[in-house]
């Protein structure tokens, strides 16, 4: 077992992988991408994934999302939610308006006409898009088809969300903002008693320690929980502040002495 | 588009000026159509010259102004409408039928292995027979009869549309079908939400194609399963060889090449349509 469970046995856990093994291909041409992964979630818990380029933490979300099977060990999700899964492209589609693309999950749910048109609004509120419902795809920046995707993947009201490097097209005075809106929604969420359990792809360490309670950081291939650390910085945070840039600063050496080991 | 009337200096004036040369909607049109209008006098400079040759007698070969002549008194008259009403009408079930079927054919073959294994490479090969080669076949099974032609006219399209649907389908990007997935489409619906619309553009070119075929099966069908008392265009045509009536021979091809032509056009700007939708247009 490679992993040290931060959360207490016996407590209920959102998302729970044990060994989980992933080789794309067969024979000689095998990619071992993920290798005896064990992770809890806490209901409620934000968990950041950091990791090197190539180390499977898309295909770890992928397979938490249930978009390909496992080659080994088991995943489990309290409650058989689905969860939403934010891709590292945005994934929109095409044929159809931003305020469209962002109805589809509420069409699938089930939800009436009238209540769909105000949720869409919302959605793309917080999303700073209100004003682009009616454009199409295309017709976006990176970041801000990234924050519709975003927008569509709220849509779901899912209690688990996992974030593929949802930020990474975004400068940074945008990515602040979305960071205190995620923070800003998840807080509220727990509070109200429907825990939001996020998983959070990142590259940036700065990132990571803004947002998440528990930082895990996967080697490189084959992708394997190597250490991982608890992020007790009070609430709500600030990506400049002091503490952030202390743990930041220990995640990255931690990150470099892995790279290094592998001499990339 | 609305233009700023603050006062622009530099750059900004540069990048605006170049911005006001931009031709307006009658210059445009001018610009696509000038070109083919050009052809076309070409075209029927040329046609005359050969006729002032003397190269074949007026009654094989009569000027364009004698066609010209008879085109109008075609069009005015009753003919030509009352025969394209009875075409239009078999184009229209004829293709109709043949969308159904490839549709239905395309996308059997699309999601079923063993339909794809068995057809797959059959339709393609379906598609490359001329569907003249056809007619033989079916004068025997339904003698001189519209079915004759409908039979044809079927064969001949369904097999692009199917095309077009299975390539469609096929070409689905994955991170869509990812996606649709992951937001709750399963099923029916991740064909409603994802893999139809996908495919749209694909699916409309083999509507394209198909049309081509159906409409070269339906005049070669009316040309040679001539049915008493039917006054189609290919009978016209027909009608109008065994008369010796060369005039009406050319007036008849034109409005063949036109109804064509125009089908076509449709499909064109039904596949614009969608691409500057997706976003696929490399204009404005
Ligand atoms: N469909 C696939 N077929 C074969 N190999 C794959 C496939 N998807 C991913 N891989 C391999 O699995 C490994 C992990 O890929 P993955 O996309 O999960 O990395 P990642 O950690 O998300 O990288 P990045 O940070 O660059 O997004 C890589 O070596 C990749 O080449
Ligand atoms: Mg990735």
């Amino acid at each position: 077992m490679t992993s040290t469970t931060l959360v207490p046995e016996g407590a209920t856990t959102a998302v729970a992988l044990s060994g989980v093994t992933k080789v794309y291909g067969r024979g000689a041409d095998a990619v071992v991408a993920l290798d005896r992964v064990s992770l809890d979630v806490a209901p409620g818990e934000f968990v950041c994934l950091v990791g090197a380029s190539g180390c499977g933490k898309s295909t770890l979300l992928n397979l938490v999302a249930g978009l390909d099977a496992v080659s080994g060990g088991g995943i489990h999700v309290a409650g058989d939610a689905r969860p939403g899964l934010m891709f590292q492209e945005p994934a929109l589609f095409p044929w159809l308006t931003v305020g469209a693309n962002v109805e589809v999950p509420l069409k699938l749910r089930g939800l009436a006409g009238a209540e769909r048109k105000t949720r869409v609004a919302e959605l793309l509120d917080t999303v700073h898009l209100g004003d682009f419902a009616r454009r199409r795809p295309h017709e976006l920046s990176g970041g801000m088809r990234q924050r519709v995707a975003l927008a569509r993947t709220l849509a779901l009201d899912t209690p688990v969300l996992l974030m593929d490097e949802p930020f990474g097209a975004l400068d940074a005075m945008t990515r602040d903002i979305l960071h205190d809106e995620l923070e800003r929604l998840w807080t509220a969420r727990n509070a109200a008693g429907k825990p939001l359990t996020v998983l959070f792809v990142t590259h940036n360490v700065r990132e990571a320690a803004r947002l998440a309670d528990r930082i895990v950081l996967l080697s490189s291939r084959p992708g394997r929980v190597i250490w991982q650390t608890p992020v007790d910085v009070a609430r709500p945070r600030r990506i400049d502040s002091a503490e952030v840039a202390t743990l930041a600063a220990e995640v990255t050496d931690r990150l470099r002495a892995e790279v290094g080991r592998h001499g990339h | 588009m609305a233009t700023d009337t603050v006062t622009i200096s530099g750059l900004d004036a540069l990048e605006v000026a170049s911005q006001q040369k931009v031709p307006g909607r009658a210059s445009r049109v001018w610009a696509a159509t000038w070109p083919k209008l050009t052809a076309l006098a070409l075209a029927l400079g040329l046609w005359q010259v050969v006729v002032w040759s003397g190269w074949k007698p007026e009654y094989a070969l009569p000027a364009p102004l004698t066609v010209a002549t008879d085109l109008w008194a075609y069009a005015t008259g009753g003919a030509l409408w009352d025969g394209l009403l009875i075409t239009a009408q078999r184009a229209a079930i004829g293709f109709g039928a043949a969308v159904a079927v490839g549709l239905v054919l395309g996308l059997a073959v699309a999601r079923v292995k063993v339909l794809r294994a068995a057809l797959g490479s059959m339709i393609t090969a379906l598609q490359t027979m001329p569907s003249i080669a056809w007619f033989p076949l079916a004068i025997l099974l339904f003698q001189l009869s519209e079915q004759a032609i409908f039979f044809v006219v079927v064969l001949g399209a369904a097999p692009s549309i199917a095309n077009g649907v299975i390539h469609g389908v096929d070409y689905v990007p994955p991170l869509l079908l990812r996606a649709g997935r992951n937001l709750g489409a399963r099923g029916l619906n991740l064909y409603r939400y994802v893999i139809a619309p996908a495919a749209l553009p694909a699916i409309v070119a083999g509507l394209k194609q198909g049309w081509a075929f159906a409409w070269r099966s339906l005049m070669a069908g009316e040309l040679l399963v001539v049915i008493a008392k039917s006054t189609s265009i290919g009978v016209q045509l027909t009608y109008a060889r065994e008369l010796s009536d060369a005039p009406r021979v050319i007036s008849v091809m034109i409005v063949i090449l036109v109804v064509g032509l125009l089908v076509d056009l449709l499909f064109t700007k039904a596949d614009n349509a969608i691409r500057r939708r997706w976003g696929l247009l490399d204009r404005e």
